[in-house]
């Protein structure tokens, strides 16, 4: 016992996502994932559902006793909108992180360089100039949020890289705020000329899955692949950059390299999460500093975390806002902000960890 | 051989001349302490020697143009302690130090049991053992001042810069903290470069003096020659003894007439 506790103080080892935080995110996800499966507005008994999902397993053949029409719902509807939400939530859950990481800024969200700005200027005019009503085969309106998102990010990157942002980062935050109000000022002219679509537009904004289909699981999964991964593997560096750029340049890595590749890999994820889900605040700042103050503060935890507490958070709070007023649904931006503001208010009273 | 040396080197930020056409060598080994008054450009001398700003004029270590080396390729060669570090909220002091670990590590890559030895062996002699769990923001200015040393040491470098790594500790702290350098510097060989404020404990512990005023070299050479008391009168616009106590060489400051009356 007593050598025990004397390694324990002495050894070092560096910090990691320890088993019992790995299990309590792999558990969330797992929850939610079951919850939103199993409840709905079509009344299917949950063994049913339970039994037809056993039998698409390899190997294994059952009879759920499901009608077609029942086993639709659940192939159709409730898993590729189960699965959306869970690719929604951890990629803007891990790209917050890893933006608060690169700015060593705690109030940086994902829509912090321009992003949301810019995809709200796209859907608008994807929706007014009537090609995006949703009906056609092919739908202009994510294609545009995402090319609008990442056009705002690359216009606050070459605008703050202009005017000083080898000096300080602050630069770019500040090249956001001027980009970012910008567009929103272009986006708002056109939505008043054109009061008719209002509607449309201002339900994109709220954000929603419920249009979710596999076709939307297909556009957003590179993304968030690719940008999880490079983030992912830039934990350790992310950790480094908490020094400061000074300090990072002279234990050996590049500040600014580093900065772009991550906001490149976060603004692409960002703007696929945006392009299928419309603008849902909240889960890119809450979700990170939540998982920072209970688990520890290092990326090597607060990254992988953030994404299964970011994917679990998601799938729950879309059930909130799918049940709660059946068979209207309420905006799922409304519900993230309703729930996560004062759970993130009781976290943050009941715990002495700094934020950062 | 020397280990770093500058030639003509000059920093002009808009119409200041921060650094003006000033060219220095440093020995393997030796302790070099660069003093002067406030602005006379010790830090930009510093951060220019460690390559960490650029500058007209050429900057070398072991003969290589510091310019060409990779940040990597420098990290492996120079260490450097700003005056102020960051300290990142919630950072515990194991992780910390092995952030000194980086450039030895390969792209993306994290720690193995070699780093961890390493640094253990830096906590064991830096006095850290059992601070390895505390968190940063926990610990005293004197506590703290060795963390950011031991990142350094844990870098494993030949040479170490710091700045004013000892001005905002007490005295008996800045002994303990001036003797652990002098110490580590024997055990591993390592060449000190510092800026400081305090003449009489510069004077003690290094081994050349670099007196710098107005972004020029005015003196430079062993502490009993540098510290002289009429150009260091005139530099500081102060008033200064400077005495001859044993070994020591011993700047005093002199109180005013009218405060005597």
């Amino acid at each position: 016992m007593v050598l025990g506790a004397h390694s324990r103080s002495t050894a070092v080892v560096s910090e990691k996502l320890r088993a019992p935080w790995l299990l309590s995110g792999l558990l969330a996800v797992a929850c939610a994932t079951a919850a939103s499966l199993l409840i709905g507005p079509a009344d299917i008994e949950i063994s049913a559902v339970l039994l037809e999902l056993t039998d698409r397993l390899p190997l294994i053949d059952v009879n759920s006793g499901l009608s077609p029409i029942h086993a639709n719902i659940i192939w159709e509807v409730r898993l590729p909108r189960v699965v959306l939400g869970a690719l929604v939530g951890a990629t803007l859950a891990i790209s917050g992180a890893s933006y608060q990481a690169v700015f060593r800024n705690p109030l940086a969200d994902p829509y912090l360089l321009g992003a949301a700005a810019g995809a709200g200027l796209g859907a608008t005019i994807a929706i007014v100039t009537g090609s995006g009503d949703g009906m056609g085969t092919f739908d202009t309106v994510p294609l545009l949020a995402f090319v609008g998102s990442l056009a705002a990010v690359a216009l606050t990157y070459f605008l703050g890289y202009s005017s000083g942002v080898r000096r300080s980062p602050a630069a770019l935050l500040l090249a956001g705020v001027a980009v970012a109000s910008f567009l929103t000022a272009i986006q708002t002219f056109i939505q008043q000329r054109n009061v008719e679509t209002i509607r449309q537009v201002y339900t994109w904004i709220l954000g929603r899955l419920n249009t979710a289909s596999w076709g939307e699981v297909s556009l957003l999964a590179p993304y968030a692949l690719l940008a999880s991964l490079v983030i992912l593997l830039h934990r350790r560096t992310l950790d480094v950059m908490r020094l400061g750029d000074a300090e990072a340049s002279s234990v050996g890595i590049r500040p600014q390299l580093v900065r772009l590749i991550v906001i490149i890999a976060a603004s692409l994820g960002t703007a696929a999460a945006v392009a299928v889900s419309g603008l849902i605040a909240f889960v890119g700042l809450i979700v990170p500093h939540t998982v920072r103050l209970l688990a520890g503060s290092s990326n090597r935890i607060v990254l992988p975390l953030s994404m299964m507490f970011g994917a679990a958070f998601l799938m729950f709070v879309d059930l909130v806002g799918r049940t709660i007023a059946s068979p209207t649904e309420i905006p799922i931006g409304v519900i993230t902000a309703f729930c996560g503001a004062p759970f993130f208010v009781v976290v943050l009273r009941s715990n002495r960890r700094s934020l950062g | 051989m020397r280990v770093c040396e500058i030639e003509n080197v000059s920093v002009r930020a808009g119409r200041a001349t921060l650094l003006d056409d000033v060219s220095i060598g440093v020995s393997a080994g030796e302790w070099v302490t660069i003093v002067g008054p406030n602005g006379a450009g010790k830090t930009t001398l510093l951060s220019v020697m460690a390559g960490l700003m650029s500058s007209a004029g050429t900057v070398s270590i072991y003969g290589h143009n510091l310019a060409d080396l990779s940040p990597r390729q420098r990290a492996r060669q120079l260490a450097y302690v700003p005056q102020q570090p960051e300290v990142p909220p919630g950072m515990t002091v194991n992780s910390y130090v092995l952030l000194g670990r980086t450039p030895h590590l390969p792209l993306l890559g994290v720690e193995g049991p070699r780093d961890f030895g390493i640094v253990e062996d830096v906590l064991d002699g830096l006095d850290l053992v059992g601070f390895g769990y505390r968190n940063l923001e926990s610990l005293s200015g004197g506590e703290l001042q060795r963390c950011h040393l031991a990142r350094a040491i844990a870098q494993a470098t030949p040479i170490v810069f710091m700045d004013e790594p000892v001005t905002s500790l007490d005295l008996g702290h800045q002994q303990q903290a001036l003797d652990l350098i002098e110490r580590l510097r024997q055990e591993r060989q390592i060449t000190v470069i510092m800026t400081m404020h305090d003449l009489t404990l510069a004077a003690q512990y290094s081994d050349r003096i670099i007196l710098l005023s107005g972004g020029q070299v005015v003196a430079e050479g062993a502490p009993a020659q540098v510290l002289e008391s009429s150009h260091l009168s005139t530099l500081y616009a102060a008033r200064v003894k400077v005495l001859k106590v044993g070994e020591d060489v011993v700047v005093v400051p002199i109180s005013s007439q009218k405060r005597r009356q």
